[in-house]
């Protein structure tokens, strides 16, 4: 294997969990209201309401756990005249997590 | 349906208030168990579709398994406290969840984003069977009927905090607000699970449709006040506000307003106690 190739090797041996945590506000440790999970490595299926407990409390333990946070939903104020409005959660953490497969 | 029927089993103020908080409301085992051994195969064999907005009086056939369902009295007493009379049959279908069947349906609320203040549309879900945690009971989030999303754009959501997985006794009838999330889910179980569904529409205002004899309650204010695990924090102050919004406009009252959310942010006093002197205003026009 040469240098020129093996990054593309590491790609092929790895596959990408992805966890979705909904907070209560914008703090990352603040206390997670929602979940979903996605698995790259097709071990597992999670789906919708298959479980009534979160897999962390706060997302600062899914950190302390490994999972790696690659996006966080940006704060946006309310459009004028829309203020009182509720539509989607809000504070939208993505992590991820690398498997070797 | 006779008026002395559903003026019997109209729903309470308590009740009401508790469907505007959670966006449902829940009668266990309402349908008698003869109604229900016979409902796998009126079911199975499907009941006849009718246009949109037929008259519920005109929807199912005299004496059919749907018309008694519709007739029971506290179903009947129900759906007048939450459309009101001569309502209409938006559609109405069964749902079977086949055993082992493999996916669970996104997170999703019916139709398409319905954003009306003073208007709701109800759907009735008949439980023709127990259903058990395996089989796959729907799943609903309460609370969630006032947020303005669109069909399954939230069907990134897998598990709210606080969600309702359904299990319940035969002959359960739960009644929806037409914009909560829901979804069936995976069933797990060897039994298939079927369920049946009307969309209702009203054709009145929908104004004081119930027993208003306990409007000031204080269990009014307390279901109106309930909060969900699943609510952010700041944006759970904001269900409040929009649920007092809509207790305003089901009562014809835009004062009630029991945990001053409303109020509060709508005051803007025009009495002017300042004297002439301290008015800027004033000031300006007495130099020029």
């Amino acid at each position: 294997m040469t240098a020129a190739t093996q990054p593309q090797a590491v790609q092929q041996d790895l596959r990408q969990q992805v966890l979705v945590l909904y907070l209560a506000s914008s703090a990352l440790d603040a206390k997670v209201v929602g979940w979903s999970t996605y698995d790259g490595t097709g071990a597992t299926t999670p789906t919708t309401g298959d479980s009534d407990v979160p897999p962390y409390t706060t997302g600062l333990d899914a950190l302390k756990d490994g999972w790696r946070l690659f996006q966080a939903a940006q704060l946006l104020p309310p459009h004028p005249g829309h203020e009182y409005d509720t539509s989607f959660l809000k504070h939208e953490f993505f992590f991820e997590k690398l498997v070797a497969v | 349906m006779t008026t002395s029927t559903h003026q019997k089993h109209l729903l309470t103020s308590v009740q009401m208030a508790h469907f505007v908080a959670h966006g449902s409301l829940r009668m266990d085992a309402v349908v008698p168990a003869e109604m229900n051994e016979q409902a796998i195969a009126v079911l199975d064999a499907g009941i006849p579709a009718v246009p949109y907005g037929t008259p519920l009086a005109d929807t199912f056939e005299p004496g059919s398994l749907p018309e008694r369902l519709v007739q029971l009295p506290e179903v009947a007493g129900a759906i007048r406290s939450l459309v009101g009379p001569d309502p209409v049959v938006d559609h109405h279908a069964v749902h079977i969840r086949k055993a082992h069947e493999g996916e669970a349906q996104n997170l999703h609320a019916d139709a398409i984003i319905d954003v009306r203040e003073d208007a709701f549309d109800v759907q009735l879900m008949y439980y023709p069977q127990e259903v058990t945690l395996e089989m796959g009971g729907t799943l609903s989030v309460p609370g969630s009927h006032l947020r303005r999303t669109n069909e399954s754009d939230t069907g990134r959501y897998q598990n709210l905090l606080g969600q309702s997985r359904l299990t319940c006794p035969a002959g359960t009838v739960v009644f929806l607000h037409h914009g909560i999330w829901h979804g069936g889910r995976r069933n797990d179980s060897d039994v298939d699970r079927y369920m049946f569904k009307i969309r209702f529409n009203p054709t009145v205002r929908q104004v004081r449709l119930w027993d208003t004899d306990d409007l000031y309650d204080e269990g009014v204010a307390a279901e109106l006040n309930t909060r969900f695990p699943w609510y952010e924090t700041a944006t759970g102050r904001l269900e409040i506000y929009n649920r007092a919004k809509l207790w305003q406009a089901l009562t014809g009252d835009d004062t009630a307003d029991p945990d001053y959310w409303v109020t509060r942010v709508s005051n803007r006093p025009r009495r002017v106690v300042a004297q002439r002197s301290l008015n800027p205003h004033a000031a300006r026009k007495e130099m020029a």
